[in-house]
């Protein structure tokens, strides 16, 4: 009642106001149009100082042998940057690292994430102290939580090992972040636990949306809640849990502290941002780094583009 | 379903405990190591039976930590602050205003939140050194703008669309300036969200490694999270980790405890932009 007596108010209100000035509305248009780009003025020029010009002069310097230490004197060197780039095994490997740690672990915080979303959205006694609980990681640096792992992985005195050997797991101790069998998936694990929080939240957010009403009726008619799970559950809270993993996927393509923290350049968990910025500043070959930077940049435009091209989901609107 | 109630209760009371320390138990165990001297460390008891806070003291006279987390402070707040004021002026066009182009806008500033930042790092390494501001906390007080500014600008539209209209309309007939209206009608009523914003923003700078490595070059201009990935030690072998638990401890604890008392503001924040729309 109250909000459609608010819409009609609404409605007669526009209506008395467009009458009155029956032919003011373009001038008053056009004005507040310029108002609006003035006030959207220093959003733009910082934007383009902060973004879109240090972005251009990347994309200029991969074709350029420009270095670090003589960054103005550099000579058009065409594309033989991207035509070293791409006969470099340790940029493929580089590759493979950033898809791998982004499908992995972002398969995992998503099942997680909803699996913890469901528990949080239970009533019980302590639900405030779960989440709380599951806000630590999310509010932990992420360099910080690399070094914390980092000391829990230790080959000689890490809890980690420790813990699996007196539960049989495993049989001897393992060198966690060494190891090149490993090293990916102990980064994965790391990512895991500090971004799942993020997951949750936003799976919570959305299931907290869904009218009771629907469970109830499903429980009437009997339905057991394996299926309630699959038939509404994730239907409703899909569009949601599709942003939030295109959020995180993105998040992932580029990652570069967690890597370089827990180890190093090692290859074995080099993702394309540790490949880039070690060409960049250890080597300083600022052309060639920029060249594996630009290709970043392209590959994660790319992967938006078809995400977004595959239609089935719609970003958040802005016009709602 | 034949599975008795107080079966699935314990089941569900076993999962949520199991939710707990895996999320807990890191920090934990970095307080517990934080405390621990020489070979104790070596020893694992997840009880601390001795307690040296020496770690503690020793983070602050090996390297100018506090000067470490003093520039941290000041980075993040000065760049949360010129996020806030240049975000609340563009959300105010982008929430209350039609025009053409609008939507581009929106999408165009969405797409630089997707920026992997090493992307623009020779780029923006080039502008800081013509400005001047390399190893300069300046340099990084700018540089941020590129995470903060996007997400600022996109969370305060969010939250500027959803304040009723006749807010607007009456200060229009009354004859009020744009300027006036967006001080005087909006900004009171959006200062939860700026709060929100502004905590999200603080943490985001407050985190951000990749451009503190490379714009900073003296150890007392480093941010936390460089100053802590920075700490080797004297002993070439094996890393001080007692000093390096305390040093996090320290930085991370306000942290906990300012996310877990604004839990509720935080939550309508990260799902403000993703959820609702």
């Amino acid at each position: 009642m109250a909000v459609a007596d608010a819409v009609v108010d609404q409605e007669r209100g526009s209506g008395a106001q467009r009458a009155a000035v029956a032919d003011a509305p373009s001038r008053l248009d056009r004005r507040r149009t310029k108002v609006a780009w003035l006030f959207l003025l220093p959003v733009i020029v910082a934007l383009v100082l902060v973004a879109g010009w240090p972005l251009t002069r990347t994309i200029l310097f991969s074709f350029t042998d420009a270095r670090l230490s003589t960054l103005d004197a550099y000579e058009t060197v065409g594309l033989s940057n991207y035509l070293y780039l791409v006969e470099d095994p340790a940029w493929w490997q580089a590759v493979k690292n950033t898809f791998v740690f982004t499908l992995v672990s972002v398969s995992i915080e998503t099942v997680l994430g909803v699996a913890i979303a469901l528990a949080l959205n239970a009533h019980f006694r302590g639900r405030g102290l779960l989440r709380a609980a599951v806000l630590i990681p999310w509010a932990i640096p992420t360099v910080i939580s690399a070094k914390m792992w980092g000391w829990m992985y230790h080959d000689l005195y890490g809890v980690i090992n420790v813990i699996f050997l007196s539960l049989g797991f495993i049989e001897r101790s393992m060198a966690w972040t060494a190891d090149p069998a490993l090293a990916m998936a102990a980064m994965i694990a790391v990512d895991v636990w500090k971004t799942t929080p993020f997951m949750a939240l936003l799976a919570l957010a959305a299931l907290q949306l869904i009218p009771n009403d629907l469970y109830e009726a499903s429980r009437i008619d009997g339905v057991s809640p394996v299926k309630v799970f699959f038939r509404i559950t994730l239907p409703l809270i899909g569009p949601a849990l599709m942003v939030a993993v295109i959020f995180r996927a993105l998040d992932a393509l580029r990652v570069f502290d967690l890597p370089f923290v827990l180890t190093g350049n090692n290859q074995d968990t080099a993702t394309m941002s540790v490949y880039a910025r070690q060409q960049l500043v250890d080597f300083q070959d600022v052309g060639f780094g920029s060249a594996a930077s630009t290709l970043l940049f392209l590959i994660i435009a790319l992967v938006t583009v078809i995400i977004l091209m595959s239609g089935r989901v719609g970003l958040p609107s802005a016009g709602k | 379903m034949a599975v008795p109630l107080i079966v699935r209760r314990l089941a569900f009371g076993l999962l949520v405990a199991a939710i707990v320390v895996y999320t807990v138990f890191p920090f934990y165990w970095a307080v517990v190591s934080s405390l621990k001297q020489g070979t104790g460390l070596f020893r694992v008891e997840f009880w601390p039976s001795e307690i040296f806070p020496e770690n503690y003291v020793n983070v602050f006279r090996e390297q100018p930590f506090g000067r470490n987390i003093l520039n941290s402070v000041l980075v993040s707040t000065g760049v949360v602050a010129v996020s806030l004021l240049l975000g609340v002026t563009a959300a105010y066009a982008l929430g209350r205003f039609e025009f053409r182009g609008r939507t581009s806008l929106l999408f165009a500033i969405l797409a630089v939140s997707m920026f992997p930042q090493v992307a623009v790092l020779s780029g923006m390494f080039e502008l800081i050194r013509w400005m001047g501001l390399f190893n300069s906390l300046w340099s990084l007080v700018i540089s941020y703008l590129i995470f903060t500014l996007p997400f600022t600008v996109w969370v305060l539209t969010t939250f500027m669309r959803e304040l009723p209209k006749e807010l607007e309309e009456a200060a229009i007939v009354d004859g009020a300036k744009p300027w006036n209206i967006l001080v005087s009608v909006f900004l009171p009523l959006l200062g939860p969200a700026m709060v929100t914003t502004g905590l999200l923003a603080f943490i985001a700078a407050w985190n951000e490694f990749l451009f503190a490595l490379t714009f900073t070059l003296s150890s007392e201009q480093r941010t936390v999270p460089v100053a802590i990935a920075y700490i080797t030690g004297g002993s070439q072998h094996e890393l001080p980790w007692g000093n390096i638990m305390a040093a996090s401890v320290i930085v991370t604890v306000p942290l906990i405890v300012l996310v877990l008392v604004l839990q509720r503001r935080i939550v309508a924040g990260l799902t403000a932009g993703a959820v609702k729309g």
